[in-house]
């Protein structure tokens, strides 16, 4: 245990340093773009004048480095700051939007887990079967579509010919939680289209690695049936890989739906630091590339904890 | 046309730009295609109801800042919360709002605006002079980002004269003044030591803010007070962004929202057919521009610029780019809409001998022509782009289309590089028009144009009170910016919208914005 202490120590140290890294390429990023915030936003409308005016108003006349030592300090006080272009308290902002992604991203993953993994067993189980090539045609081609390919024929069957859910997930705080889940269902079966396939194929790869195995070979001769031995000692031994490629699809549901957020209308993360970024309010994007990345560093390290717990033989590395 | 004994009796009260004029042309379009959709019923507004609208604008960076507004969502939130000194109507003439009447000195330089009485604010404050002296001056001075600064540059002293009664003094005359202080930037909200709070979301109009998360949704509630007593029939009103297009019109046909703004021109057939649907449509004062630098080489010879002119299909591209939801340009930004419209000039066509002619006259040939777009511009203005390059080979002009990005397009390629593609929303009058892009000097002067007969006519113009001398005058410059301005103006586009047939729109609908301009919170009603 004190073993699995220290690595975790030590991943949450080198998780802070990635962080920090990630926040200068993001600033420098931002800074490289062309325009800032000023012109962005008054646009068309925007005069010499005017933006000057703004720029003063918005202390953006401040030379770069100072203003990303400012903003460092500030968010090592847990104070994210404001917005450039509303004045809004980012906290509150991403708050609300981080709490919408999250609940997406549950939902989708309470329906795919699941999903893939039996999936996955069942394919290892009846493999090179009629059962296990057809889900392998059916969830390689929903992965190979385009997200938002996938969503406009979902829309299509399920809300416009078969009007069986709302074409958008309209959603707000005083949304009641059913109500909430039924509307973002289709979302979130969108999601699970599209990392299905993924988790359902290592799972089934991964078990069926290990049929060779002579434990394996032990448990057929004692005359153990095919769905014991899959089920009862080859999956615990398959379960790092699992895990890991789940976790990894996990944050791919809370880092990369921008486009199923923007088809169904859906207030999460994503849209923000896309008008974020378009309109250079850099508080705003650092502060959801903060926790974007974030998200990857911790559910990173969740996978190796849970790993090791599931395999400690991944503590001594040969 | 009658419209110009109308405005030269009365420049107080009722400035009625084109008057009655229903039955003309530019009008008749609107009046005859939404008439036609309505099936004519009785007209009766219904009280009561939730109003659900997609708007394809919006973004997570808006605020409740009037220096900020830029897109149609920040419009219509304006047009539901807030009043402004004058409306602009379905005539396309401006009506006292929060004011009750105005009046003008004859040279036009002093304007005084008597307010409507018994107007309250949404947090009880009753509206007096001081509320609009510090929602104009917001828009002044040093420290404003607004982009009605310019527009307000002319006012020299803003006074208020009693508690009902405000007095603004002009560095010259203005006929149009009326409108210009109806801008939608200049909404009218309570003043709190002689300072407006820009960030909060209380006005005098027919709804009361709820709650508002930029680029998500905005909720409002029937305002109880409300100074119209026959506008504002919605209970609720709830706004929602809709970026993407087809997610915005499977909204509307699945009744997930009961109306929504910019159809997609490409299916917009396909959504008439859909029962329980309909599509309006309005002229308005939108074009889509080719604006050249004329102070720089070569596009400084108006040769070039005519070669240019001639070498254009127009028809091509409202019938491709438009679909044919619009109407040809004459390289003058005079929308057949405006009073002073000059249909007496020639409309410009496509005659490739002529560009040639011109194009060699310039010493040009064999040059290279660089045309930036991106569809920021407009929508379709790469495409269009690509239509002109393929138009003008046929006259020997080449032109090579340089595709920018969108992101940034207003900062770093508009007025920046040497010819680009642009939109412009138009204005309701012909001064204001000129003068935010065509005058000397003018800050969104995107042609960099100078004429001298042209800025001396503009002054003139402005403080001209004479209807037919005024139109005389408008007529010259329209004939000058097309033969020597540094403008190709392909199109004027109309506003296409959509809503369901449980909503009743107004009978006549404005043109000045999209969805009765922007007003349809407050005009249209449930059927």
């Amino acid at each position: 245990m004190a073993q699995i202490m220290k690595m975790v120590a030590q991943r949450f140290a080198l998780g802070f340093l990635t962080l920090f890294v990630v926040s200068l390429i993001i600033f420098l990023g931002i800074e490289l773009l062309p325009g800032d915030i000023a012109e962005e936003i008054l646009g068309q409308g925007a005069t010499p004048e005017t933006v000057a005016a703004f720029r003063r108003e918005l202390g953006l006349d401040v030379p770069a480095h100072i203003r990303y030592v400012e903003w460092l300090w500030n968010m090592l006080q847990g104070d994210m700051g404001r917005s450039l272009a509303n004045k809004r308290e980012i906290s509150e902002l991403i708050g609300l939007r981080f709490g919408n992604t999250l609940f997406l991203a549950v939902t989708a993953a309470a329906i795919s887990v699941p999903l893939a993994l039996t999936l996955g067993v069942l394919a290892a189980l009846y493999r090179y079967s009629f059962y296990d090539r057809a889900v392998n045609v059916v969830t390689l081609s929903s992965i190979s579509f385009p997200e938002f390919f996938v969503a406009y024929i979902l829309i299509f069957f399920l809300a416009v010919t078969y009007p069986v859910f709302p074409s958008i997930a309209n959603i707000s705080d005083a949304t009641p939680f059913w109500d909430k889940v039924y509307k973002v269902l289709l979302p979130a079966l969108t999601l699970t289209l599209v990392v299905v396939a993924h988790m359902m194929r290592m799972t089934r790869a991964a078990i069926i690695n290990l049929l060779a195995s002579p434990y394996i070979e032990m448990a057929n001769l004692k005359g153990l049936s095919r769905a014991r031995i899959i089920v009862k000692h080859a999956l615990p031994n398959a379960l790092a890989p699992i895990i890991n490629v789940v976790v990894i699809n996990l944050a791919y549901l809370i880092v990369g739906v921008v486009v199923v957020e923007v088809v169904f209308v859906y207030p999460g993360l994503g849209q923000l630091m896309v008008d974020s970024v378009s309109k250079r309010d850099l508080p705003v994007v650092q502060a959801s590339a903060m926790i974007f990345a974030g998200t990857y560093v911790l559910l990173n390290l969740l996978a190796d904890i849970l790993s090791i717990l599931t395999n400690p033989r991944l503590l001594h590395p040969r | 046309m009658t419209s110009n004994k109308k405005l030269t009796a009365p420049l107080s009260g009722d400035v009625s730009r084109r008057g009655f004029l229903g039955g003309t042309a530019a009008l008749g379009i609107t009046a005859a295609s939404t008439s036609a959709l309505m099936g004519r019923k009785a007209y009766a507004a219904k009280k009561g109801g939730h109003l659900r609208a997609g708007i394809g604008h919006g973004s997570t960076t808006d605020s409740l800042d009037p220096a900020t507004w830029e897109n149609g969502f920040s419009l219509s939130m304006d047009y539901t919360l807030f009043n402004h000194l004058g409306e602009v109507d379905h005539t396309g003439g401006v009506k006292p709002e929060l004011a009750e009447s105005w009046e003008a000195s004859p040279d036009a330089k002093t304007w005084s605006f008597k307010l409507r009485k018994g107007v309250e604010f949404h947090n009880g404050k009753s509206l007096e002079a001081e509320d609009v002296i510090a929602s104009i001056q917001y828009h002044m001075g040093e420290d404003t980002k607004s982009p009605a600064k310019s527009l307000l540059k002319q006012v020299t002293s803003i006074k208020a004269d009693g508690k009902h009664e405000v007095v603004i003094e002009l560095e010259s005359g203005n006929a149009d003044f009326p409108y210009v202080i109806s801008d939608y930037h200049i909404a009218i909200k309570p003043s709190k030591d002689g300072k407006i709070d820009p960030t909060e979301g209380i006005g005098t109009g027919g709804y009361v803010l709820e709650n508002y998360e930029p680029g998500v949704r905005f909720m409002a509630n029937k305002n109880k007070n409300y100074f119209k007593s026959d506008r504002g029939h919605f209970d609720q009103v709830e706004m929602i962004t809709i970026i993407d297009l087809a997610a915005r019109q499977n909204a509307l046909t699945t009744g997930e929202i009961d109306m929504m703004d910019r159809a997609d021109l490409k299916t917009v057939h396909l959504l008439k057919r859909k029962p329980g649907i309909n599509v309006m449509e309005t002229v308005g004062y939108k074009h889509y521009t080719f604006p050249m630098r004329t102070d720089t080489a070569p596009f400084d010879n108006n040769e070039l610029r005519l070669a240019l002119k001639y070498a254009l299909d127009r028809d091509e591209l409202v019938k491709k780019i438009l679909r044919g939801h619009g109407v040809v340009g004459n390289d003058h930004p005079i929308s057949p809409t405006n009073q002073y419209h000059a249909d007496g000039l020639a409309q410009r066509s496509y005659d490739p001998d002529k560009a040639k002619f011109h194009f060699k006259k310039a010493g040009m040939d064999g040059t290279v022509i660089q045309l930036s777009a991106a569809d920021a511009a407009f929508p379709g203005a790469v495409d269009a782009a690509v239509l002109y390059k393929e138009h003008a080979a046929k006259a020997g002009i080449n032109i090579e289309v340089v595709r920018e990005p969108n992101d940034g397009y207003w900062s770093n390629v508009w007025m920046k590089k040497g010819w680009g593609a642009c939109y412009w929303g138009g204005r309701p009058t012909e001064d204001w028009m000129f003068t935010t892009a065509y005058a000397a000097g003018a800050d969104w002067n995107d042609t960099f144009w100078k004429h001298d007969r042209f800025n001396e006519l503009l002054l003139a113009a402005r403080a001209e009170l004479d209807s037919d001398k005024r139109r005389t005058m408008y007529y010259e410059m329209q004939e000058i910016v097309s033969n020597e301005g540094g403008v190709v103006v392909p199109m004027f586009a109309n506003y296409v919208f959509a809503a369901s047939d449980k909503i009743l729109p107004s009978e006549q609908m404005a043109g000045n914005w999209e969805l009765d301009g922007a007003k349809f919170a407050e005009r249209w009603s449930f059927a």
